[in-house]
């Protein structure tokens, strides 16, 4: 814990904020999906329609995030890209899968609306993917921090099973998995809420859902907090051992009790800012309590890392990047998420229709 | 992975050339004011969101796969070649962020930004395909390191990054990505204009998606000589394969066509230019040209597939820039080409060249390079994951991308049935048009 700010670190950490993004962007993106799923009730096709306008801009930017995090992993940390790939194959294969779905049936359903039972199709698809991806990308979150994986491979020749499939098939990964689906379902609901503008009743749509998906992130957390005694005992042991560790939880529960009440107390605005905060502090308590360990108990950061002129010059094109990025995402956000909510841009383009 | 990459190479093409595209319609309508530019540039900005969104997702796969399906390179490359894709990664979110600016923004920004959002969605993508031409131009002549026990030590990603393979093969790439997507492009409109000669919105068309290809065409076969060229100096083992020539000799003789047997080592069928290939590949007449023979036989790569796949190339890429000549006739005799038959004809044959030239093009740039990974330093054995039973995700990312490919087809086909055929009066550039939704609105509200 002495020399925090090595090169290595750094990177890591930047790659932890790359994904902290992308799970605040592009996990709120998945979440829209499930919604599109669950969406019921008289104002059913206003809220479908909601969420289409509320990602249909962004999602691809938010999606690079996810990119930034894997090109980030390969350049600097190659050999836990490497055991990261041979062991998680299976659930990062579901993940893409997904990924593929969701993207390719969102645009479908968007440029082809001309036929109802097509569109409603790609709906379904576009839905149903949004749910894999994020339980695919929480149980790899989940396997890495329980410390299963990597240690199949220091073992040598073993059965396909024990090195393919055991490293995220135990209670606390699945939990894990779950976990994450429950936090981007309520991101999503969080934001839409916002989205809704001023209309009062799906902005209440979004609020029952956002404070139902608010209690099943409660319930999830506390079901794979039992389970990482058992299953994931690095974690736990990370938990108390790091002096960041507790504040982080703090926050984290400080910021959830936040979002709820200002949920309940319809302060959207708010709920959003809490909402996001409680998810940054859950990924940068994940970060923290397995640090140094990029691949807990078998690498470290500092032995996975990429020799330091790659790390160097790796950060200078972040910096670099960074210039030209975040006047641009800032500029994204202001044409789209500024002054006018979707909502607006969904009563203009609903008022005069037809070529 | 090699079949996720012929998959998404297609669109990321259509992701470099159809921003171009799009861009010079808007930029012809908000100098002329005609209406149909930017019917025109609407519609395109259409068929890019769709064939974007495909790319990018397929894009994703790809990186993904570099350690799923080849953790022993990534191992191995990931420190030394990073640095591209890192690049890459910045460039697909300028890419990415001013494509929904674009799309989505016709009625929300001025004009004039809206103008310069396509012309970043077309720099950008142009920069992605070069960053990640760059990582594969280094598996062709990898510098920047030295190996030490079987490990890459003294690495220098800079010098990675300038290898000598580097400029040759990212001009012809991108000139590759217009030609193709060009002559795509002219190809429907041309098509569409025998049905309905008197539509301006395709002679406009046309006329666009021809400036791009045109140029590009033409130029495309000097590229490819210098890439040849660059061949010759740096892989000559895969020369040999693409020409077919076995025996290391002096004043070699071009071969056009042919099948090479690699049993008796000989090509048999061929057309043969004599002094040919010492001439292109070297630029005299009695270079000496290195055969197979000297390569040992198990480092041979697969020599028909390669020779053939060359051969395709080099014909469609004729064929593509001969007909570029003949639009540039009829332009400088002043004949409208939509009056051209035969040349519209011409340029509808033409119309899926450019991309089976690529897929080609890579068959030879990777399939003549085997058996190595990395030029004479990783065999691809020695990088494929240790996974069994690869067979299944194999079939089952196949399955999908037929799956999407016939899907992006039929959807375009759509969008391509529902154009103009008659020149109308589209609403006005800032009127009620929504968002991303001129032809094809979103479902609409409270239906
Ligand atoms: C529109 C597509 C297209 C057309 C018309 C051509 N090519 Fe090509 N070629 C490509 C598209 C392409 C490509 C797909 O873009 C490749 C694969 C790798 C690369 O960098 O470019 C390529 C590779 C490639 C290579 C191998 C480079 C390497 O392995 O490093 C050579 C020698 C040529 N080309 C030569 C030619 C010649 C002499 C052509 C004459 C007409 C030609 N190409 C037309
Ligand atoms: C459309 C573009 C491409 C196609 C069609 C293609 C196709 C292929 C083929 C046919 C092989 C040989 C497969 C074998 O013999 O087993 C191969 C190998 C490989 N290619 Fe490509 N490739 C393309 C572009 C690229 C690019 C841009 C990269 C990386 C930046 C790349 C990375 C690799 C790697 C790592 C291998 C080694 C594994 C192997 O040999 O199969 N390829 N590719
Ligand atoms: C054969 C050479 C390749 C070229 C010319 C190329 C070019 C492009 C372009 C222009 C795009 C923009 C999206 C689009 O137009 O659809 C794109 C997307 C993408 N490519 Fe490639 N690519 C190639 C191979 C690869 C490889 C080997 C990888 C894996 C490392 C890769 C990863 C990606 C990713 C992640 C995206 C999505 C970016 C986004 O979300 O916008 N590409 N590619």
């Amino acid at each position: 814990m002495e020399s925090v700010l090595t090169l290595p670190a750094l990177l890591a950490g930047i790659m932890l904020l790359a994904l902290n993004a992308y799970v605040l962007l592009g996990g709120a993106d998945f979440g829209g999906g499930v919604w599109d799923l669950f969406a019921r009730g008289p104002r059913r096709e206003q809220q479908r329609a909601l969420i289409g306008h509320a990602i249909g801009p962004i999602w691809e930017a938010n999606h690079v995030w996810l990119i930034l995090v894997v090109v980030l992993l390969f350049t600097c940390f190659p050999p836990a890209f490497a055991v990261i790939g041979t062991e998680l194959h299976v659930p990062l294969s579901l993940m893409l899968f997904g990924i593929v779905l969701r993207g390719s049936a969102f645009t479908f359903r968007t440029y082809d609306a001309q036929d109802d039972g097509v569109q409603r199709r790609w709906g379904l698809v576009f839905s149903l993917s949004s749910i894999l991806t994020p339980a695919a990308l929480g149980i790899c979150v989940g396997a890495i921090a329980s410390g299963a994986v990597g240690r199949a491979s220091t073992l040598g020749v073993v059965p396909f099973a024990a090195r393919f499939v055991h490293p995220w098939t135990n209670p606390f990964v699945l939990g894990v998995g779950a976990f994450s689906l429950a936090l981007f379902a309520f991101l999503a609901a969080v934001y839409l809420t916002v989205e809704a503008g001023n209309d009062a009743e799906l902005q209440a749509d979004f609020r029952r859902r956002a404070l139902a998906a608010g209690v099943a992130v409660f319930v999830c957390a506390f079901g794979t907090l039992a389970m990482a005694d058992a299953h994931a005992p690095r974690i736990i042991a990370g938990v108390m051992r790091s002096p960041a560790a507790l504040p982080l939880q703090l926050a984290t529960a400080a910021a959830a009790l936040l979002a709820f009440g200002a949920l309940i107390a319809r302060r959207y605005h708010l709920a959003r800012i809490a909402a996001g905060a409680q998810v940054s502090c859950i990924v940068w308590g994940w970060g923290i309590a397995q640090y140094p360990y990029i691949i807990p108990s078998t690498l470290t950061v500092h032995d996975a890392a990429a020799p330091a002129i790659t790390l160097r010059l790796t950060l200078g094109v972040l910096a670099a990047g960074a210039i030209v990025l975040i006047p641009s995402l800032a500029y994204l956000y202001r044409v789209f998420k500024g002054r006018r909510s979707a909502f607006d841009a969904l009563e203009e383009s609903a008022a005069p229709r037809g070529e | 992975m090699a079949m996720s990459l012929a998959f998404h190479i297609i669109f990321a093409m259509v992701g470099i050339g159809m921003p171009l595209l799009m861009v010079l319609a808007e930029w012809k309508y908000q100098r002329t004011g005609e209406p149909v530019y930017l019917d025109l540039a609407k519609r395109w900005a259409k068929g890019t969101a769709i064939l974007f969104a495909v790319g990018a997702v397929s894009g994703t796969v790809l990186s993904l796969e570099l350690g799923l399906l080849w953790p022993g390179f990534m191992k191995f490359a990931g420190a030394i070649i990073g640095m591209p894709f890192s690049l890459e990664g910045f460039a697909f979110f300028t890419e990415a962020i001013f494509l929904g600016i674009y799309l989505y923004g016709w009625d929300r920004i001025s004009p004039r930004a809206h103008l310069w959002s396509g012309v970043a969605v077309a720099f950008s993508g142009v920069l992605s395909g070069i960053f990640v031409v760059i990582a594969n131009a280094w598996m062709n002549a990898p510098r920047g390191f030295v190996m030490r026990d079987g490990v890459p030590v003294d690495i220098d990603p800079l010098v990675a990054m300038t290898t000598p393979a580097a400029f040759p093969q990212t001009v012809h790439m991108t000139l590759a990505a217009y030609a193709a997507t060009g002559f795509a492009v002219a190809g429907i409109h041309a098509y569409l204009l025998r049905r309905d000669p008197r539509a301006t919105f395709h002679r406009r068309a046309l006329e666009i998606a021809l400036l791009i290809a045109v140029p590009a065409s033409l130029l495309q076969p000097i590229a490819g000589d210098v890439a040849a060229k660059a061949v010759a100096r740096l892989q000559p083992a895969k020369l040999a394969a693409m020409e077919g020539q076995f025996t290391t000799e002096r004043g070699a003789p071009l071969r056009i066509g042919g099948w090479p047997d690699e049993e008796a080592a000989v090509t048999r069928w061929s057309l043969e230019i004599p002094k040919g290939l010492s001439i292109l590949a070297f630029g005299d007449a009695n270079a000496e040209v290195q055969g197979l023979d000297r390569v040992p036989r198990d480092d041979w790569p697969p020599v028909a597939i390669v020779h053939v796949a060359f051969q395709v190339m080099v014909a469609l890429g004729s064929y593509m820039a001969l007909v570029s000549l003949w639009v540039l006739w009829c332009r400088w005799r002043r004949r409208a080409l939509a009056e051209q038959h035969l040349l519209l004809r011409a340029i509808v044959v033409g119309a899926p060249m450019g991309f089976i030239a690529t897929e080609a093009g890579w068959v030879v740039t990777e399939v003549g390079r085997q058996p190595w990974v990395v030029q004479g330093v990783l065999r691809t054995a020695d990088a494929v994951t240790p996974m069994p039973g690869l067979i299944v995700p194999f079939v089952l990312f196949s399955a999908l991308y037929v799956f999407l490919g016939v899907i992006v087809i039929y959807l375009l086909r759509r969008q391509i049935a529902t154009s103009p055929r008659e020149p109308r009066r589209p609403r006005d550039a800032r009127g009620a048009t929504p968002p991303a939704s001129t032809v094809a609105p979103p479902r609409p509200a409270g239906d």
